[in-house]
């Protein structure tokens, strides 16, 4: 559906995108993870046709993004990452305003948008505009698939959303790819990267990873603890402390840490936190979750680039 | 932890007809990190427009370090900290020119601002950037620094708004290292956040649905009231209770 090989692209002396390669599949859910000025933005915009890249070639359903815009454009849903819908025209006038830019009607892609569109039918005569968080997001979604795209780009569709939004959204999403709707999403909370078929993993305009989340967490080799204490701002700096550790990470009520090396000796490290005060303690042996193997990623491309 | 820093009684702020916050009352102490959650539009931005002196309440009570919110509104002002995720910093100033330009408006003398800065420069990790536009640093380096320039002036009271929304998960635990260090100096932290795993970070949190505070505890507390194993189930569970609907 999607190849990218190879695309660079910069703005003056920043370089948003470095030697970006990677594959889409048809009807896959696909993820692209990274914080704010990962460079998921200008990919995104490579890929709708709004940006040319500096090198390297992006096709969209065999099509070139350079060359083919016009033909790629109607195949495409795309929700930018800022509310881009017109705020002073209704939730209705919206709707009919992008199925008529697409030469169709909201009737004839009924089906399509119902799940989500007959949520916000309510609210038909409101000015978009006046629609809380949540709900801008489900009429945006509706725009951009009532001409009934083939690829689905959503950059960020759920920051600044509250969890119980963001819930429904995905559960949105899984109902689109049902239908055989191929879509890219990008987010910069990890842990929907869990709800992708494959993610790529973004920082600093070079992606660090792709795979499924399931494989990405399985690359994490070293043993991964969850310490708690009594004080947890004492046990953070006792643990950033000790000569041992490799990495120390706050992780809702727990601290997940590794140490160096393949193996771990905590009987050292107990008596140590015993030493530097650190009462109720325990220590287990856990599972990595995603955002762990992005923080290990991330740490070591650190400490390659100044070792 | 001491006295408490925030107190409200029956706090109420109504639009028209709507009413924004519904009657919430709640003490935070001196030093404490306190978490304040609920789903968009639960009226979380109205509440906190009431408790930094910016909006007056419609009827109950609330005191900001000992300020009425009523009638001292500009004295709250100059005993608070605020940050949000949308607005902090002047992207057109350098770094060192944002930490000038707040001191002063804080009123900061001089010799004290110059030690002030170096403090924070060093403490943000700006030494090579000191003299470069806001614009250019990456989002987690600013709101680090937007922090710090909100305590320059020693406030009691912090307020952060999504500090952390969008930042990379390794800076967003630095940014909660700087809360645990601050709130260690006996600053109280007002915060709220979309990620459920702060919540956590956090010595008590509230949970507000349809403007009033449907739960408030340790998160331990909370997690044992609701029985579950994690905030982000509490959050949910409550947030469907929700009737005012999100439109």
């Amino acid at each position: 559906m999607v190849i990218v090989s190879e695309v660079h692209k910069r703005f003056g002396d920043k370089k948003a995108l470095k030697n970006i390669t990677f594959k889409v599949e048809t009807g896959e859910l696909f993820g692209v993870i990274g914080p704010d000025g990962a460079g998921k933005t200008t990919l995104f915009r490579i890929l709708n046709t709004l940006l040319i890249p500096d090198e390297g070639t992006a096709t969209v359903l065999g099509k070139d993004v350079n060359v083919d815009y016009k033909e790629i454009r109607p195949l495409l849903g795309y929700m930018p990452g800022n509310f881009s819908l017109y705020k002073d025209l209704t939730v209705e006038e919206n709707m009919k305003f992008f199925a008529s830019v697409f030469g169709t009607t909201i009737e004839a892609n009924y089906e399509l948008v119902k799940p989500i569109y007959s949520q916000l039918e309510k609210f038909k005569n409101r000015l978009a505009g006046d629609l809380s968080g949540g709900m801008k997001q489900k009429l945006a979604l509706s725009c951009a698939l009532i001409h009934k795209p083939k690829l689905l780009l959503l950059d960020e569709p759920t920051t600044g959303v509250d969890a119980v939004s963001r819930k429904e959204f995905w559960d949105m999403l899984k109902i689109l790819k049902s239908e055989g709707i191929t879509i890219i999403v990008s987010t910069p909370y990890m842990d929907e990267a869990n709800l992708c078929d494959r993610v790529a993993l973004i920082q600093e305009g070079e992606i660090m990873q792709i795979d499924s989340p399931k494989a990405i967490v399985e690359t994490f080799r070293k043993p991964l603890f969850g310490l708690k204490a009594e004080n947890t701002y004492k046990l953070l700096k006792a643990l950033k402390t000790y000569p041992q550790a490799h990495s120390v990470h706050p992780f809702g009520e727990y601290i997940h840490y590794t140490e160096k090396g393949e193996s771990s000796n905590t009987e050292a490290l107990k008596t140590y936190l015993f030493e530097q005060g650190i009462r109720e303690l325990s220590i287990n042996n856990i599972k990595p979750h995603i955002e762990d193997s992005f923080m290990e990623l991330m740490q070591s491309k650190q400490e390659g680039k100044h070792g | 932890m001491g006295d408490p820093v925030i107190q409200t009684e029956n706090l109420t702020r109504k639009f028209g007809d709507f009413t924004a916050v519904d009657n919430i009352s709640f003490d935070v102490k001196k030093g404490e990190i306190f978490g304040f959650l609920g789903a968009n539009g639960a009226g979380k931005t109205t509440a906190i427009r009431m408790l930094t002196g910016l909006l007056t309440p419609t009827s109950g009570t609330a005191s900001v370090s000992g300020h009425d919110v009523y009638t001292q509104a500009e004295s709250i002002k100059k005993n608070i900290g605020y940050m949000s995720q949308k607005f902090s910093l002047y992207d057109d100033l350098t770094c060192e020119e944002n930490i000038r330009f707040y001191g002063g408006i804080y009123g900061i003398p001089d010799k004290e601002l110059k030690s002030k800065m170096e403090e924070v420069i060093e403490s943000v990790g700006l030494k090579d950037v000191r003299n470069k536009l806001v614009r250019s640093l990456p989002l987690g380096w600013k709101q680090k620094l937007a922090f710090s320039i909100a305590i320059l002036h020693n406030p009691r009271i912090v307020f952060l708004d999504e500090p952390t929304g969008g930042v990379d998960p390794v800076t967003r635990r630095q940014f909660w290292e700087k809360i645990y260090e601050v709130s260690n100096q006996g600053i109280t932290v007002f915060v709220t956040t979309h990620y459920m795993d702060e919540a956590e970070y956090c010595d008590r949190i509230s949970i507000m649905v349809d403007g009033r505070i449907d739960a408030l505890g340790t998160p331990d507390a909370l997690k044992q009231n609701y029985d579950t194993d994690s905030i982000e189930d509490v959050f949910i569970q409550l947030a469907r209770s929700a009737e005012r609907g999100d439109g």
